[in-house]
């Protein structure tokens, strides 16, 4: 896999005298040690995080903890103390620590778009010309322009509103103006600085799916900054953990919520509803890899149930109190002639399957739930793994 | 304290000197720009009366309703100009008109470049300050007699008084307008790839814009409240009745002369005034 965007060593220091901070920093003097001694502000310490083409890496973390520092190093916005940054221009990779100033205005046109808290639309341009803004920066006429920005206005569902000025629109409104303009540019790797924090809650959860939906047909690299676990959790491919300005983790969504590094990431996990986020496999009691392909019976002890599998295929199970058991294959929606508890069946599902999901399964029957993977059983979920997730 | 008084520092001489010996080497200079710029002012007004006076009027009429779209205003603009006419002071407020148009032209011509370079350099607001502050404060008639040496009798000293004591207003809020822009529409711009050029015309100008227009505004302003002591120096238009009344103690015409200014000041104004609804940044 190839990454879109490398921080190597990253360091980012505020203030005007950067060799003497370095020194603290390497003695392994503190951010307040630093600002005592030099007045100037440690941003970031020490960061090193690949991206992958196409992934959406969340940076997260409390204010102050050098997330957005971070961010706004990769178009240049904030300026690299020490170490290498690089990223993707087709098939170079730009060191934007290095470069002149030439070579980042065309990875900022070309490259890399952003979107930003506050929208940071021209108040005096319109929707259609914000939008525009970029693509008139490089130098396209006029009317190639306006085709591009009625696609990627339609993109957000705003083509109606191509002449409105930004004020007249409502918030969300105005960030998926900021995010056609980012957009509009079909820069392949995007920034975007805590862009649903500024809106309702409600605005935010539609824009994070609408955001989902289009990154399936547009397959972007994304870095984006937030302070919101839950969001971290429901967007990120990866999340990295900000704290004082160094990464404390970064790994998937279920390797921070299962398996928290330090006592700061198990705060923020502590915090988060888990069931929008852990998905069966990352929770389910696994099944050997010899099982998984074999034929014969697995018995889960502890539930007092006998699976029967054909070469993986789940093809019937015994309970030890109520005996053979009624296969309900789970697509998405419970079935509707189930009503109250029904202990003589036996849910079925894919093993990426959300533990929201699995929490109205267990609401109807009270067998572990049993899940698969391309069609063969890769585990099963009793009670025990339900109360380790939930706690 | 009679040392202090005793050897008086000869600065008032030093000024007058330095005024003398450019009026003795260098007075080519000042004629030449006094005849060019007298040349452009005299030719504008004989246009301006050359036109009926009411095609002028309808223009002004045309001007406020394209621009605000307010039939009062379209209403009071015919109606006081056609009260100008009226009184006969339509010649000295065409006079007035052109001096005005100048001043404000050339205040806005240095005063917006200087505001911008100095918003983006601090040192050179901090150089300017005291700079600004002498030309706003200083009393219009201290240098009023050094301009009449330079540029003689006429309508350029008072043009030049006049800028002089204009200018401050756009430079200040030019500079205001420049160093108010919000930064996140600045990291916008950048993060979109602007050159600096880009950024001064596509983002740091249109945020400044209603800055800059307050500043034309007040520009007109202060340039038609210094028409009365452009007439002392010479300079045709409404403050020559102005300041005949005042010798010959005539209220009547007085009164009607100080009106007419007061009339073309506020069509001026409501006319140049944008309504600051539409571009309120966030």
């Amino acid at each position: 896999m190839t990454n879109a965007v490398e921080f190597e060593n990253i360091d980012v220091i505020f203030g005007d005298r950067q060799a003497e901070s370095l020194r603290l920093l390497d003695q392994g003097r503190t951010r307040e040690q630093i600002a005592d001694a030099t007045n100037n502000v440690l941003g970031v310490a020490n960061v090193s995080i690949d991206v992958p083409e196409g992934e959406i890496c969340v940076l997260m973390g409390l204010s102050g903890s050098g997330k957005s520092s971070l961010l706004r190093c990769v178009n240049g916005l904030n300026s690299v103390s020490r170490g290498s940054l690089r990223v993707r221009a087709g098939n170079d990779m730009i060191d934007v620590t290095t470069c002149d100033s030439t070579t980042l205005r065309n990875l900022r046109r070309k490259n890399v778009a952003m979107v930003f808290q506050q929208f940071g639309l021209f108040p005096w341009r319109t929707v259609e010309d914000n939008v525009g803004f970029g693509l008139e920066l490089d130098g396209m006429g006029p009317t190639e322009r306006r085709d591009v920005v009625r696609e990627k206005l339609a993109l957000v569902g705003l083509d109606q509103w191509a002449h409105k000025y930004a004020h007249e629109l409502s918030g969300g409104m105005q960030q998926r103006v900021g995010l056609a303009r980012a957009f509009a540019t079909d820069a392949p790797i995007l920034l975007m600085d805590e862009p649903f924090s500024a809106l309702d809650p409600l605005i935010r959860n539609r824009l994070q799916d609408e955001l989902l939906d289009l990154q399936e047909k547009l397959n972007k690299t994304i870095l984006f900054v937030s302070h919101d676990l839950d969001e971290a959790m429901k967007l990120g491919n990866s999340i990295a953990i900000m704290e004082g300005g160094y990464v404390v983790q970064h790994g998937t969504p279920e390797d921070i919520a299962l398996r928290p590094a330090n006592g700061y990431v198990a705060d923020f996990v502590a915090h988060m509803n888990p069931v929008n986020i852990l998905r069966g496999r990352a929770i389910m009691h696994r099944v050997t890899k010899d099982q998984r392909n074999s034929s014969g019976i697995i018995a889960i002890e502890d539930e007092g149930m006998r699976i029967t599998v054909d070469n993986g295929t789940v093809q019937a199970v015994h309970s030890a109190e109520i005996g053979d058991l009624k296969l309900i294959a789970y697509d998405g929606t419970l079935p509707t002639d189930l009503d109250g508890t029904d202990n003589s069946v036996v849910f079925v599902a894919q093993d990426d399957v959300l533990l929201k999901d699995l929490i109205d399964m267990r609401s109807i029957t009270q067998n572990p739930v049993i899940l698969t993977r391309e069609g063969k059983i890769s585990g099963t979920l009793g009670r025990k793994e339900f109360f380790d997730s939930l706690t | 304290m009679e040392w202090l008084t005793e050897t008086k520092l000869p600065l008032g001489q030093w000024i007058s000197s330095l005024m003398n010996s450019l009026n003795e080497h260098a007075d080519f200079v000042f004629y030449a720009i006094s005849d060019v710029l007298e040349f452009i002012i005299e030719n504008t007004t004989d246009f301006l009366l050359w036109l009926p006076a009411l095609l002028i009027i309808a223009g002004f009429a045309v001007l406020a309703t394209v621009l605000h779209r307010s039939w009062k205003l379209t209403a009071f603009t015919v109606l006081s100009l056609l009260l100008i006419v009226n009184l006969g002071y339509w010649e000295e407020t065409m006079q007035t008109l052109a001096l005005v148009f100048y001043a404000s032209l050339f205040c806005m011509v240095i005063g917006v470049p200087l505001g911008v370079a100095s918003a983006h350099r601090p040192w050179l607001y901090q150089a300017m300050r005291p700079v600004l502050d002498l030309m706003q404060t200083i009393p219009t008639f201290v240098y009023l007699i050094p301009t009449l040496i330079l540029f003689g009798l006429g309508v350029v000293p008072g043009l030049i008084s006049t800028v002089i004591f204009a200018i401050a207003a756009p430079i200040r809020l030019t500079h205001l307008g420049i160093s108010n822009t919000p930064k996140a529409l600045l990291e916008a711009g950048e993060s979109f790839g602007c050159t600096p050029r880009q950024l001064l015309f596509k983002v740091e100008l249109p945020s400044a814009m209603p800055s800059i227009m307050a500043g034309l505004t007040q520009c007109i302003m202060l340039s038609l409240s210094m028409v009365v002591i452009a007439a002392l120096v010479g300079a045709d238009g409404l403050g020559k009745p102005v300041v005949r009344a005042l010798n010959s103690v005539n209220i009547a015409q007085g009164f009607e002369a100080g009106l007419a200014i007061v009339i073309l000041a506020i069509v001026l104004d409501r006319i140049c005034r944008r309504e600051n609804s539409q571009t309120t940044g966030q």
